[in-house]
């Protein structure tokens, strides 16, 4: 099975025999891969009910819900790993989900499309319109996306509410982008962004 | 025939306890492949074979059968009656030890004390571990017991359309319909057998609890304020309505297959039944053993027992550290979703068998 370039990293970098939870795990795939090959004790969480059955069918442990409301039935450091893949954006509130996550999580991985990619702002510059790109395929008015962020909004965000920044990856043509090592400069070439988050140092 | 008597929640043993069941597929050689259903309230062992009083096709035939999500081309699934019931486990309808008929003073029973009879009857069929124990409603309840009490005994457990504790309004129900069937004259204090059984009392009951398992909903799309064979409303207490008629229909119907006791200790043991009072009143604590995998599934339009209840035992088993899967699926017919047609139902179960 081919993962999702940011979540094909989660899998390489999530340590075996290790808890692990998906918010907004979808069909399952990261958890099958992790489970297959790692060992790893994989639970998921998603709010769409045909794919929590595709996840069941899988073997897997998913449990239907709204990240934003139910995470709060988690106990504290449940786990060793939360994931929230590309999801962030579709919060109401990404400042107390982040902090949900790194709650019942001791390590969260964190991705999501980065809205000051050079396409989006030259669509949005040269276009005057919300853009609609390869990384943002759907209109302003039926997209899930509520809240646009950039890589370097995130760092803001990451670093207003104490949250330290292990690790990151960035992606773009659904490949990694080596060698970027300035946020300025990921913040303009990055279609996605991958952030390894812990609490504390 | 259970060879030892059944130690009871209430005090006290059951001696001679028979137990009726039905079995379905071909047992393996080192018994792996054991799926046992649990029926539901007025359910019977006859899951997916006729019913010898009404000829009706198994109640859950479209579950239970080769190739279907309940694959009896792989599994070996037993369904017993539970105790208490009239289908052919001990309960008041039974004779006792003088030959007459236990009526009331057969003992109160509690969920447990019907999976403890279950447990029993896998022991004397020789089945240590079950790949799954499955139940919608108080099946459910069953499924749940047996996990909380025996945790080693079932290597999944499903749990459907069912709670962890019965609620006030949940009790409140039962207890309408118990008194239903105690202000029937022909009840006589429980001792009517041989004589007019309390028929009118057990179809309101039965029509009451009927209502519950529908959806608002639902009930308007079937009938809506539709006439029953007549144009008019005929300022009377005939049945006008067809939903009128629909009821009476069930309820007389169910008289003829029920007895009113059974459905007295059936759901006093139901309204008994609360997982979490007893494990020191914390429901994680009734799953700390949990060596299962397990799987809840609700639907958005049940009523009886609804996403909330599920909610709060998936929360549970979470904080037990116990595998759960959870899906509440969207199906329009109420808290008897799980008996009818509804694919994704049918998906989930035959995927979380494996």
């Amino acid at each position: 099975m081919s993962l999702r370039p940011d979540l094909a990293v989660i899998a390489r970098q999530i340590a075996p025999d290790t808890r692990v939870l998906d918010v907004g795990c979808g069909d399952g795939a990261l958890l099958t891969t992790l489970r297959d090959t790692k060992g790893v004790d994989a639970r998921g969480m998603e709010i769409d009910a045909a794919l929590v059955a595709e996840c069941v069918a899988r073997g897997l442990s998913v449990v239907q819900g709204d990240a934003e409301r139910d995470l709060a039935d988690y106990p504290d450091a449940g786990f060793d790993y939360a994931v929230l893949g590309q999801t962030l954006q579709t919060a109401m509130r990404p400042d107390l989900l982040l902090d949900e996550l790194l709650r019942v999580g001791r390590t969260a991985f964190v991705s999501f499309p980065n809205f000051a990619h050079w396409r989006t702002r030259a669509a949005l510059m040269f276009g005057g319109r919300m853009p609609v790109t390869r990384a943002l395929p759907v209109s302003w008015f039926e997209t899930g996306n509520i809240h646009h962020v950039t890589i370097a909004d995130f760092e803001a965000l990451a670093d207003t509410m104490s949250i330290t920044i292990r690790r990151r990856w960035f992606f773009a043509d659904a490949k990694g982008l080596g060698g970027l090592h300035s946020v300025l400069g990921a913040n303009w070439r990055a279609e996605f962004a991958l952030f390894e988050l812990s609490r504390g140092p | 025939m259970l060879a030892q008597p059944l130690p009871l929640d209430g005090g006290g043993a059951l001696a001679g306890v028979e137990i009726a069941y039905e079995t379905y597929g071909t047992l393996a050689a080192d018994r792996s492949n054991v799926v046992l259903v649990c029926h539901a309230l007025t359910g019977d062992q006859y899951v997916a074979s006729a019913h010898p009083v009404t000829g009706k096709s198994g109640w859950w035939d479209r579950m239970v059968g080769p190739g279907k999500p309940i694959d009896t081309a792989r599994f070996h699934v037993i369904c017993p009656n539970v105790i208490g019931s009239c289908m052919g486990s001990t309960g008041p309808a039974s004779d006792g030890a003088d030959g007459a008929p236990h009526a009331m003073r057969f003992p109160v029973i509690t969920i447990r004390d019907m999976v403890r009879a279950h447990v029993a009857l896998l022991d004397a069929l020789g089945i240590d571990r079950l790949h799954a124990v499955v139940g919608g409603s108080m099946g459910g309840m069953q499924a749940l017991s047996l996990a909380a009490n025996w945790p080693e005994r079932a290597a999944r457990v499903l749990a459907i359309a069912t709670t962890a504790r019965h609620s006030a309004q949940n009790i409140a129900f039962h207890e309408v319909g118990r008194q239903a069937i105690m202000a029937d004259p022909n009840w006589a204090g429980g001792n009517y057998y041989g004589g007019a059984a309390p028929d009118a009392g057990l179809a309101v009951a039965r029509m009451a609890a009927h209502i519950t398992y529908l959806s608002e909903d639902g009930l308007t799309d079937k009938f809506g304020r539709s006439l029953q064979d007549r144009d008019a409303k005929s300022f009377g207490f005939d049945a006008d309505f067809q939903v009128e008629s629909y009821l009476r229909y069930q309820g007389s119907g169910f008289t003829k297959r029920f007895d009113a006791n059974s459905y007295l200790y059936i759901t006093r043991a139901m309204d008994y039944f609360d997982l979490a009072e007893e494990h020191g009143g914390r429901l994680a604590e009734a799953f700390a053993g949990a060596t299962a995998r397990f799987c809840v599934v609700s639907f958005d339009s049940d009523w009886l027992y609804p996403t909330s209840e599920s909610r709060h035992l998936v929360h549970a088993l979470n904080a037990a550290g116990a595998p759960v899967s959870f899906v509440e699926l969207s199906a329009p017919f109420g808290h008897d979703s799980f008996l009818l047609d509804v694919p994704a139902l049918d998906r989930v179960v035959a995927g979380f068998l494996g």
